[in-house]
């Protein structure tokens, strides 16, 4: 098990799904699937930056590198080493 | 050849009695907008022309004629008539952009029962707020909203249909819930309209102000005769069109020009349910040969940042009409759009209230980057010294953006609040609450509000809502909420917060903060920013001073502190 992607889930799983939510995988379009909004994202970020120490700049910050576990993972692994 | 024509032409001859003679409407007579959408263009022979081409994120494809429209918005209407629903009662539609959604607002007019659409994103408080206000008798929503109606379900004692439009059998119903499939259901082939007219209530549409909760802009089915005039003009909507409105229908957006005007005028429009991504966008133009495209500052600005070589991977030749609304649409926008699409967006400005576009650039005429453009032909708009709230009479100066009332769209009243309605009209002009100036030419140009609203994305947060959120999370004591410049969205909220004996600032607090207020109101009025000061700045009676705060985030003057407390 991976534990950044299992943190990464877990924590959409807790703060962006409703009870009773379909279960998503690492694969599970995040943003194109209507789960985490722009806005939203904003949190994510933040939950990301404040958990592992780092900055994420805002150009790294896209719909597309948010759109699921895996590619957040790949994301977070550019700035630190997990 | 443009719908619009000429401008000068289109402003000396103009009359609303136009749009009623195209659209077969005499005064006095029954008119449903309903009807309008779906029954009329099928007699017009568009029946087996496709109204709804709808792509789910998963690049599921549903296609629905007029035809389609017609049968199902019969057979949703003739659901809540069969459930008791009567002309008048508020029906909410709490959903995702699904076909359900399109199509039952559709449904509820023909009912004569007044749709009120809300954002699916809504946390629950905003939920139970606009429910409650407007004591809505029944709501559609989806099986992944559902527990947020649930929170608040014993709180809406009004609330007596909960529909869920993808009940799959896997849990449980609970008390007022019930299962409706539009497609699974038999379609009904005759259901007989409700006789509503001109004044008869349509829509309710929530919108934000600085002070108080949201308020319910009520509009009527005549409505229509703003909307389908200046979407054949302003979107240059022609019968041949593909058209896509990215709008969400749980903004006025979204019902005016993504529901009532294209579905009146006959056009094919298409929808996509899924998050934002320059890729799928663009896509989904060429896929579907997009003609018309009415989008939004923030999607643009977001496109810009995607950059250019993104667009060089798709074929959007089809598109021929850009336009946009929802906040001011910077020049750089403009002349973006210019280089990459060959055409510029065309600004178009206006507000629940006014239901229709009143100001704006039209297709065939210059566009001046960075201006509203000018009036549609039917209304007068000037700008007033907000001193007297006379109109200037000389340009270039700054003031008040006022509007005779009188066009057919405006809206009529606030939902149980008519106190609120009549404070928005001074010396017989409807005030917009934003500031502009026009130039010798008769372009407006946007300054900004004139109020402490926030327009984020297009869409209006009220400080005081977010305020009053804050202080029910056990940290916050005081706090004050303000705009600060963002590259992307125009505006996002910021918050300012002192915090109760115990509590000390962090990271993991400010995100707790956060999640607080996006849970409990909406993604859009989380603050993106939370400041933990150690005091507000306050007038000597104790009044927050925001301008203060304002000031400092936009590097502005701050302006006469003389009554500050601690001056």
């Amino acid at each position: 098990m991976d534990e950044l992607k299992e943190i990464i889930k877990n924590y959409v799983i807790n703060e962006y799904l409703e009870p009773d939510s379909e279960p998503i995988d690492y694969d599970t379009p995040l943003i194109s699937g209507g789960i985490v909004d722009s806005f939203s994202m904003v949190s994510l970020k933040r939950f990301l930056e404040n958990k592992y120490n780092i900055q994420i700049p805002d150009e790294k910050a896209t719909p597309e590198a948010f759109d699921s576990v895996n590619k957040i993972a790949e994301l977070v692994r550019q700035f630190v080493k997990v | 050849m443009t719908n619009f024509g000429n401008y000068e032409e289109r402003v000396k001859n103009f009359s609303w009695a136009l749009s009623e003679q195209e659209l077969g409407y005499k005064p006095g007579q029954r008119i449903n907008i309903g009807w309008y959408c779906s029954d009329r263009v099928c007699q017009l022979g568009k029946a087996k022309k496709v109204a709804l081409i709808w792509e789910g994120f998963t690049g599921e494809k549903k296609i629905f004629t007029y035809d389609d429209l017609r049968l199902y918005s019969n057979t949703i209407a003739q659901f809540l008539t069969d459930l008791g629903i009567k002309a008048g009662e508020r029906v909410c539609l709490f959903m995702d952009r699904v076909p359900e959604l399109y199509i039952g607002f559709v449904g509820i007019l023909k009912t004569g029962a007044i749709a009120q659409p809300l954002f699916s994103a809504f946390g629950e408080e905003s939920l139970f707020i606009r429910l409650e206000n407007a004591q809505t008798s029944a709501i559609f929503t989806q099986k992944k909203h559902i527990s947020k109606v649930r929170k608040i379900r014993d709180r809406l004692p009004h609330l007596k249909h909960i529909i869920i439009v993808d009940y799959d059998g896997k849990s449980p119903l609970q008390e007022r819930e019930g299962p409706f499939s539009m497609e699974g259901s038999k379609k009904v082939e005759h259901y007989e309209i409700y006789p509503t007219y001109a004044e008869t209530p349509s829509v309710i549409h929530y919108t934000s102000g600085t002070t108080g909760m949201p308020k319910g802009v009520q509009h009527v089915h005549y409505s229509l005769i703003s909307q389908y005039i200046t979407a054949k003009w302003v979107l240059d909507l022609k019968d041949d069109d593909i058209y896509w409105c990215t709008a969400d229908p749980g903004w006025v957006t979204g019902t005016s020009y993504g529901i009532i005007a294209p579905f009146t005028l006959g056009v094919t429009q298409c929808v996509l349910d899924s998050g934002f991504s320059a890729e799928a966008w663009y896509k989904f133009i060429e896929k579907n040969k997009v003609t018309v495209w009415y989008s939004a500052p923030t999607a643009i600005r977001s496109l810009m940042k995607a950059g250019d070589e993104v667009v060089k991977k798709f074929d959007l030749s089809s598109l021929r009409h850009l336009a946009s609304v929802g906040e001011p649409l910077n020049p750089e926008a403009v002349n973006w759009s210019i280089r990459v699409f060959g055409k510029p967006f065309h600004d178009t400005y206006w507000q629940t209230e006014t239901g229709c576009i009143v100001i704006t650039n039209f297709p065939g005429m210059p566009v001046k980057p960075g201006s509203m453009g000018r009036p549609f032909p039917g209304i007068t708009a000037t700008v007033l010294n907000p001193n007297n709230y006379e109109p200037y009479p000389e340009p270039g100066r700054i003031g008040l953006i006022g509007l005779k009332p009188g066009w057919p769209s405006m809206m009529r009243t606030y939902w149980n609040n008519e106190e609120a309605y009549k404070n928005k009209f001074r010396n017989g002009w409807y005030l917009t609450g934003d500031r502009a100036r026009i130039d010798r030419e008769g372009y407006f140009w946007f300054v900004g509000r004139d109020d402490d609203v926030i327009n984020t994305a297009g869409h209006l947060v009220s400080p005081f809502e977010v305020e009053s959120a804050l202080l029910e999370h056990p940290s916050v004591a005081e706090s004050a909420v303000v705009s600060k410049p963002d590259p992307i969205n125009m505006e996002v909220v910021k918050a300012f917060v002192t915090l109760k004996p115990g509590f000390s600032p962090s990271k993991d607090l400010e995100l707790d903060i956060m999640n607080f207020i996006r849970k409990k109101l909406s993604p859009l009025a989380m603050p993106q920013e939370i400041e933990f000061v150690a005091s507000l700045p306050k007038t000597r009676s104790g009044k927050i001073m925001r301008r203060i705060l304002h000031a400092k985030e936009w590097g502005e003057e701050i302006g006469d502190t003389s009554t500050l407390e601690n001056e």
